[in-house]
């Protein structure tokens, strides 16, 4: 679970946060309040999910509960993986 | 068209002024406004310079010109459209003209009537008047902003002029430096706002201002027109006779725009603005017509099959040029010369191309379709408003996610499968009742860019309120549709449209674009236009498809809206990277300029070579940034005009001790 979260840490300090220093993002926080990924953002998102998780993101869980949060996607990542 | 500037010494009289050579030095950087000639006047007090792009009255219209008795001296960039009807109204009065241009039409209206001549002028201007009597200088912009004009006060000496490169050449012992406020309103608000440019003291006069300068300074500073969108008067009893009164006022407009002694030809982007104008002069007209446009390599931004059928459907011989990702780097350092500023997108580099295969047609004019979705609620930008206010007022009904749908049809995918994603992404959980309700999720997006600032320039950072505070009054009646109509009118338009995509790209090749939908009695009338008649439901412009369903092919009027975008990172990033981007670039330069923080920058490079997919924020960040270092480079840092300009070409040359 700790690498898929480093893993996922640093897929959004990359491509979303450009002035980065790690207490910039907590596990908790919610992408969407904090304004971190807008709706473009969101498919970057699945893009990598796929490609380095190998599994297809379903329409139906293309929601905030699943990718809205550092902790929320290791856990969903987690499910689909296991 | 052409390039003006000048001077007028409010200390005293001219003096210590090398005036010639000053004057000079103003115009050299403008040869590609007017490559036909040059003029020069110079006064006791002032000097006015002119750089010609010869359209009406090849042979006698030089200027600077004077009236009767050589107490009025004028430089003029622009036209008006309807100088014959105003010459021989003159002329029954018993003025008496030199010229047969519209440029001495407005000098003998200002000896008649002063600052409110403006009011009697159909076109698009930015002029000086001198008064030799009186020793004052008049200046004047036009209503939309279609023609630029800069000016400096520096150690008691008002200097103006058609672009800031010539402010720059012109002006001794003056380092220019950034504009903060400005640099954080690009990027925010796309623009800078009102008379502000991207340099510290710079200012443009802003559109519909005249002021006058004289012993005293600069006094009498007046708005003489404002676009006159009000309250919706959201019934309109007899709707067809709205289409036809619209119909005829822009066929008139298009009429009177063809008026010049060289050839007019048209762009034709593959949509409705520009096919209606071309249209119209098919349909109205007998004039050879020719027209342009630009197409994309890449198939996400190219028109050519809706530009191809309706050149075919109006038999025009057309001509079209390739745009690809090499070609927008190739030119981007040569595209910001002439914008003066810095842009988020490419969209004006393609213009630039176009405007070349204008030139190398040996065209000097066209007429395009700017204007119309700013006066006749085109933009997405309305429409989302609307859907956005109406989702608002759904609550948590099913509809919402399906309505959302419909947003964004001309972009690949959006996430709004999700209603809670969707609520979040399009802010549709604002009042619809404020007041940038519409612009509120564009700047916001925009701002995300902010992260890239260093911090002292962040502290210029305003809130929409202050920095649009000028804005705010004209505003206050109108519903939400119109207001948004007017912001956009005055920034997008005005700020940026009109010259980084307009004037800039036309003028960089010396082609004069004239705009049918600008003409003050159409933006006037659309003013008039019930709120429900632009948009009807989610069908945007309508009246104007009303009007001209007759002339135009189906499928354009049914087409989609799909705006006018360029390839943005992958201008830079898609084929081959261009070697400059290393300099503008790197560390070094990115610390030198002061305004971006190095590591953040260095970030975004390593993304934007990834060649993944990009959001709106990165694309925007990139253009805005590489654009802001080459302007640095350009205008601050390494500044300089080729001196190589002999001025073989001057055809009036003017003095009188007064």
């Amino acid at each position: 679970m700790d690498a898929v979260i480093a893993e996922i840490r640093a897929f959004v300090f990359e491509n979303f946060l450009f002035d980065a220093d790690d207490e910039k993002l907590k596990n908790d926080d919610s992408f969407l309040e904090q304004g971190i990924i807008d709706s473009t953002g969101v498919l970057e998102l699945v893009d990598w999910i796929e490609e380095t998780y190998g599994f297809t993101v379903e329409d139906e869980e293309l929601v905030p509960e699943n990718l809205d949060s550092v902790n929320k996607l290791a856990i969903y990542i987690g499910k689909k993986k296991g | 068209m052409c390039g003006i500037a000048g001077f007028f010494n409010i200390r005293g009289d001219n003096g210590s002024i090398e005036t010639q050579e000053l004057l000079m030095r103003m115009i050299a950087p403008l040869k590609h406004r007017g490559p036909d000639g040059y003029g020069f006047y110079v006064g006791q007090r002032a000097g006015l310079a002119h750089a010609r792009l010869s359209i009406i009255d090849l042979e006698g219209g030089w200027q600077p010109i004077a009236n009767e008795d050589e107490s009025l001296w004028i430089v003029f960039n622009g036209e008006i459209f309807n100088y014959p009807e105003l010459r021989s109204e003159l002329l029954k009065k018993g003025h008496r003209f030199s010229t047969e241009s519209d440029t001495e039409v407005i000098l003998h209206l200002y000896e008649d009537k002063g600052k409110d001549c403006l009011h009697y002028l159909n076109g698009q201007f930015a002029l000086a008047i001198y008064d030799c009597r009186n020793h004052e200088l008049f200046v004047a912009r036009d209503r939309m902003g279609i023609r630029p004009f800069f000016y400096i006060e520096h150690h008691g000496v008002f200097y103006f002029a058609s672009e800031i490169k010539s402010l720059f050449n012109g002006v001794r012992n003056f380092s220019p430096q950034f504009n903060y406020h400005a640099i954080t309103d690009i990027f925010t608000f796309w623009s800078p706002v009102a008379g502000d440019t991207t340099f510290g003291s710079v200012k443009q006069l802003p559109p519909g201002y005249c002021m006058s300068i004289g012993r005293d300074g600069v006094h009498d500073r007046e708005q003489y027109w404002d676009i006159p969108f009000s309250q919706d008067r959201s019934i309109m009893e007899d709707q067809e006779s709205c289409f036809e009164r619209l119909h005829e006022l822009l066929v008139d407009a298009v009429k009177i725009r063809l008026r010049a002694d060289v050839p007019v030809g048209a762009y034709l982007s593959g949509g409705l603005d520009s096919s209606t104008i071309t249209s119209i002069i098919r349909n109205y007209t007998n004039n050879p017509l020719k027209t342009f446009s630009v197409a994309f390599l890449d198939e996400v931004y190219d028109e050519r099959n809706e530009q191809r059928t309706v050149a075919s459907y109006l038999k025009t011989d057309h001509h079209m040029v390739d745009c690809s990702y090499g070609n927008i780097a190739d030119i981007f350092p040569d595209v910001l010369w002439h914008t003066e500023t810095p842009i988020l997108r490419t969209a004006p580099a393609p213009l630039y191309i176009l405007s070349n295969l204008v030139n190398e047609n040996n065209y000097k004019v066209v007429l395009t379709g700017e204007g119309a979705d700013e006066i006749f609620g085109g933009y997405d930008i309305f429409k989302e408003a609307k859907i956005r206010a109406f989702i608002y007022r759904l609550g948590n009904s099913k509809l919402r996610p399906l309505l959302l749908k419909r947003l964004y049809p001309y972009l690949a995918l959006s996430p709004t499968q999700s209603a809670e994603y969707a609520r979040k992404f399009f802010d549709t959980d604002l009042d619809p009742f404020g007041l940038f309700y519409a612009h509120q999720p564009r700047w916001k997006t925009t701002s995300k860019t902010h992260v890239f600032l260093q911090k002292d320039v962040l502290e210029h950072t305003g809130t929409a309120e202050d920095r649009l505070w000028g804005y705010i009054s004209p505003m206050a009646d109108m519903d939400g549709f119109t207001k948004a109509q007017y912001l956009e009118s005055k920034l997008l338009l005005g700020n940026y449209l009109l010259s980084s995509q307009g004037d800039r790209m036309g003028m960089a090749h010396s082609v004069e674009g004239r705009y049918p939908f600008l003409d003050h009695r159409v933006v006037e009338f659309a003013g008039t236009i019930p709120v429900n008649l632009k948009m009807k439901v989610l069908n945007e412009k309508y009246a104007l498809k009303k009007a001209f369903a007759d002339i135009l092919p189906g499928e354009i009027v049914n087409r989609k809206k799909q705006p006018y975008m360029a390839p943005d990172i992958l201008s830079f990033f898609g084929d081959k990277e261009p070697e400059y981007i290393g300099h503008y670039l790197s560390d070094q330069m990115v610390k030198e300029a002061g305004v971006f923080k190095p590591e953040p920058v260095k970030r975004l490079m390593k993304k934007c070579r990834k060649k993944g997919r990009q959001g709106f924020m990165e694309n925007m960040a990139f253009v805005g940034i590489l654009s802001t270092q080459i302007i640095y480079d350009k205008f601050i840092r390494n500044f300089h005009i080729d001196t190589s300009e002999q001025f073989e070409n001057v055809r009036v040359r003017a003095e009188n001790s007064s």
